[in-house]
């Protein structure tokens, strides 16, 4: 039989093999559960993983690649800084919303004015808007200990119904025969956010998630802020011991994570969405918990697992198109990614024994 | 051998990487109270846990009244008639003693007769105890009554202790060996686990003695000197701590009717303490647990804070402000719990190291973190406090306990405070490192610092304190010089004898 043993400390080695483990299960156990819905197993992971990057069309696809993860690797470092310190901002797709709203409403109030200012201020308002919707959960915290996992969870469908209410009110495009929706931000010169380099897919929202990556690991690594974050995960008491004050924390937390989702909506909705429409949100919000997870919380750990899981995004639409695989078979795909992580991730922690069979002694 | 009780031959059991009990042997008579001495981790607690069928031993033989003896469980163990008061208690505050005991027997009778029984015996064995008052508000000394009884209530032939007295005040100890004295005239057995030898001399047949698992001797206390039988637990004769004379200085922190209503519902609500300590002074508080230990560090380091003028620091209000603006100001503290309140279990002890560090030992600047600096603290206090450990990158849940306890004092005490507040210093800690925190917290105040020792071994408060102050449910008695003090007066200042007027063992 198998025991589990505790080890003594995290073991480094596994902490950087899980990942690339989880995900070979992962392409294992797919690779199986496609074969048994009919189609071919090697030829379905080929598709999901290869195509996008190298196959025919992936000079179509690998922009794509960018465009997909930079609002998810934007969103996932905000959040695992919450994370790590053991404050759960589920609702960073409400974020996400706000911030398209704010940012879009704010170059919209300009429109059709055309001033070199406007796009910075659109990314204020963004991250303003984002903020604010965190900041609710994290006040309500703060002061009545109200749960944040729920509040922030609740205000994703208040935000989804104010993203319908806009784009059927407020905002709506007058020029727009009635349909619901807001101007076409692409189709305005100062607040579009475009492809910087033409081809690759890279815009603002992606060096904004690059800057993060980096700021988010000095932070963690190099200064009191980031350390207080960590020892709040790991040991609460010891952290009100060493001096760290909770609700400064809370609000630095969610107010941050609430911040730079606020961005990833508002450059979005600026550049490849181009307007505020009702179903603007696709679950960037949440998939980006996946992402964090799936980073183990770590700056470039997020980095590639946010390249990865747009991967199996583009990989999974391109499966469906091409070979007829269900939408929900590529979810559940996705969701085996998580499954496996932290299935292996016990790796880290405890150690497989083989119990000895040699217990006849035992009274 | 029909007055034989029970008999261990060969007990052995070991967990990862360590032996608890290795080939253990030897027999309690009927009537016989028979002591168990050994250091922390010594294996006691794994001994008597297989005696009460919690641990399964994996080789060795128990023998019950010349039966073999092998209790699947507590419940198998309870019905051949073992029965065991638990150093911590299991009971629920929020219920009455009948429910309590209620809820730990097998056919419960009717709460008016199960008290009525509750009564019955703790008159019968001079235990007071009103059966239908809420746990919640009994003192430490009252809870271990009700497990007592509830142990009583089971009529044992073998009644096992641990560690009963580390709750109690003197006088609450005298009365349970006016207990245990008759419960042995009767007939029954007590197996007395305990490391305090006064104790044992007073209440002990025979006594076993463990040290690393091994059974390493037997003696009769009565016939044996403390310190003989402290050699033979230790395996080494201890230095105690010196402590050169010397000159008070001025008064450097100073508590005015310092008063924190409690952190929890359970918590202890501190009233009106007023104390101070002088440069250079050991001042001692001693108390049973639970009378406001926890909250007095906690107001003290700044977790709980308080109106300003409370606490004065060098004559300056610093009752608001919070635990870095008081290490910056010189006044340190180490909480009691290692793991997950003075450390962070799953860091490396360099960063355990930057938890307290950071302001004094300037490992910090304009909020960026110099690791490099905080390893060669973390170094330092490795090498100086002798902190067994390959290196300042191992987690502090890799370390025992007595080494982990000598990284957090080390790691107060070389960031030289003016005042030093530590919680139970060396609780869970072996005799030769507790010996060598002692004396760290000796030559610190030898070197002019202010040392307050919050703890619950008055040995060890008699050992190092110039003065002695009592917690009692939150109120803190006046210090007076440690030296005069007869322990009459120590267990009175702790309260006396919780909850009893008089004692009438009947």
């Amino acid at each position: 039989m198998f025991k589990l043993e505790k080890r003594p400390q995290p073991s480094k080695m596994w902490t950087l093999l899980t990942p690339p483990l989880a995900v070979l299960a992962t392409m294992i156990f797919g690779g199986l559960l496609f074969g048994l819905l009919g189609n071919p197993p090697v030829e379905a992971i080929r598709t999901i993983f290869w195509d996008p990057l190298f196959g025919e069309f992936a000079f179509y696809y690998r922009p794509q690649l960018l465009v997909k993860g930079g609002p998810l690797i934007l969103i996932a470092i905000g959040l695992s800084l919450g994370f790590r310190a053991g404050i759960w901002n589920i609702g960073a797709e409400g974020q996400y919303i706000m911030g398209a709203i704010f940012g879009a409403g704010a170059g919209l109030a300009f429109y059709p004015m055309e001033a070199f200012y406007i796009f910075p201020i659109m990314v204020i308002a963004g991250a303003i808007g984002g903020m604010l919707w965190a900041g609710i959960p994290a006040f309500l915290k703060v002061k009545f200990g109200t749960n944040e996992i729920l509040v922030s969870l609740m205000l994703v469908y208040v935000a989804e119904q104010l993203l319908a209410s806009m784009s059927l009110g407020l905002l709506k495009n007058p020029d727009g025969f009635g349909f619901p929706g807001s101007r076409n931000l692409q189709q305005y010169a100062s607040a579009h956010n475009a492809e910087l380099i033409t081809g690759t897919g890279m815009h603002w929202g992606v060096v904004a998630a690059f800057i993060a990556v980096i700021f988010s690991y000095i932070l963690l690594n190099r200064h009191m802020l980031g350390f207080s974050i960590r020892l709040t995960g790991e040991a609460p008491r010891a952290a009100k011991f060493s001096g760290v004050s909770p609700a400064r924390l809370i609000l630095f937390c969610l107010g941050t994570s609430g911040a730079l989702a606020g961005l990833a909506g508002m450059f979005e909705v600026a550049g490849p969405a181009g307007q505020i429409s009702i179903d603007f949100n696709t679950g960037y919000g949440f998939t980006a918990i996946i992402v964090a997870f799936l980073g183990r919380l770590h700056p470039v750990g997020i980095l590639l697992a946010g390249l990865l899981m747009a991967l199996t995004y583009i990989g999974g639409e391109i499966a469906q198109s091409n070979l007829g695989l269900p939408a929900a078979a590529i979810q559940l795909f996705q969701g085996m990614l998580l499954f496996f992580l932290l299935a292996v991730d016990l790796l880290t922690n405890f150690r497989i024994r083989l119990a000895s069979s040699r217990r006849k002694g035992v009274a | 051998m029909s007055d034989l009780l029970l008999s261990l031959k060969g007990l052995t059991k070991a967990y990862p990487g360590v032996v608890a009990n290795d080939n253990v042997s030897f027999d309690i008579a009927k009537g016989e109270v028979h002591a168990l001495l050994g250091e922390n981790g010594a294996g006691k607690s794994t001994l008597v846990k297989m005696i009460y069928g919690l641990v399964k031993p994996d080789s060795g033989e128990m023998r019950l009244n010349g039966e073999v003896f092998t209790p699947a469980e507590p419940r198998a163990a309870r019905a051949s008639g073992v029965a065991m008061v638990f150093q911590h208690f299991s009971l629920f505050n929020a219920l009455n003693v009948a429910e309590n005991i209620a809820l730990g027997m097998e056919n419960p009778p009717k709460q008016n007769a199960l008290a009525a029984r509750i009564s019955e015996v703790s008159e019968a064995y001079g235990l007071p105890l009103d059966p239908f008052r809420t746990v919640g508000d009994l003192s430490a000394g009252e809870r271990q009554r009700v497990e007592i009884i509830r142990c009583l209530l089971q009529d044992p032939k073998l009644l096992i202790m641990d560690e009963p007295t580390s709750v109690l005040t003197p006088q609450e100890v005298e009365i349970l060996f006016e207990t245990l004295r008759k419960l042995k005239a009767e007939g029954t057995s007590i197996l007395y686990i305990s490391h305090k030898l006064e104790e044992i001399k007073a209440l002990c047949d025979h006594a076993t003695i463990l040290r690393l698992g091994k059974n390493v001797g037997t003696c009769t206390p009565a016939e044996s000197t403390a310190a003989e039988m402290a050699e033979m637990m230790v395996g080494s004769s201890l230095q105690t701590p010196e402590r050169s004379g010397r000159e008070f200085g001025n008064v450097v922190l100073e508590l005015t009717d310092l008063s924190v209503s409690a952190p929890g519902e359970f918590g202890t609500t501190l009233q009106d303490i007023t104390m101070s300590v002088q440069a250079g002074q050991v001042l001692g508080i001693g108390g049973v647990a639970g009378n406001g230990q926890d909250e007095l560090l906690g107001a003290l380091s700044g977790e709980l804070p308080s109106s300003p003028g409370t606490i004065k620091l060098d004559g300056r209000p610093i009752g608001d402000f919070g635990p870095n603006e008081r290490r910056a100001l010189g006044l340190l503290t180490a909480p009691e719990e290692r793991l997950g309140h003075a450390a962070a279990p799953d860091m490396s002890l360099t960063e355990n190291a930057m938890l307290t560090g950071a302001i004094r030992e300037g490992l910090a600047n304009k909020g960026f973190l110099n690791w490099g600096k905080a390893a060669d603290f973390a170094r330092k206090i490795i090498e100086e406090f002798d902190v067994r450990t390959p290196g300042p990158e191992n987690a502090a849940r890799s370390l025992s306990g007595g080494n982990l306890q000598k990284f957090v004092i080390g790691r107060e005490v070389l960031q030289r405070p003016e005042v030093l507040v530590v919680n139970q210093p060396t609780w869970g800690v072996d005799a030769s490192a507790a010996a060598s925190i002692r004396q760290a917290l000796l030559d610190l105040a030898a070197g002019g610092a202010a040392v307050i020792v919050i703890s619950q071994d008055l040995d060890e408060l008699m050992e190092i304190s110039d003065h002695f102050a009592a917690l009692n449910e939150g109120h803190l008695s006046e210090a007076l010089p440690a030296a005069d003090l007869t322990v009459e007066q120590i267990g009175l200042m702790m309260g006396g004898a919780h909850g009893m007027e008089v004692s009438h063992v009947g």
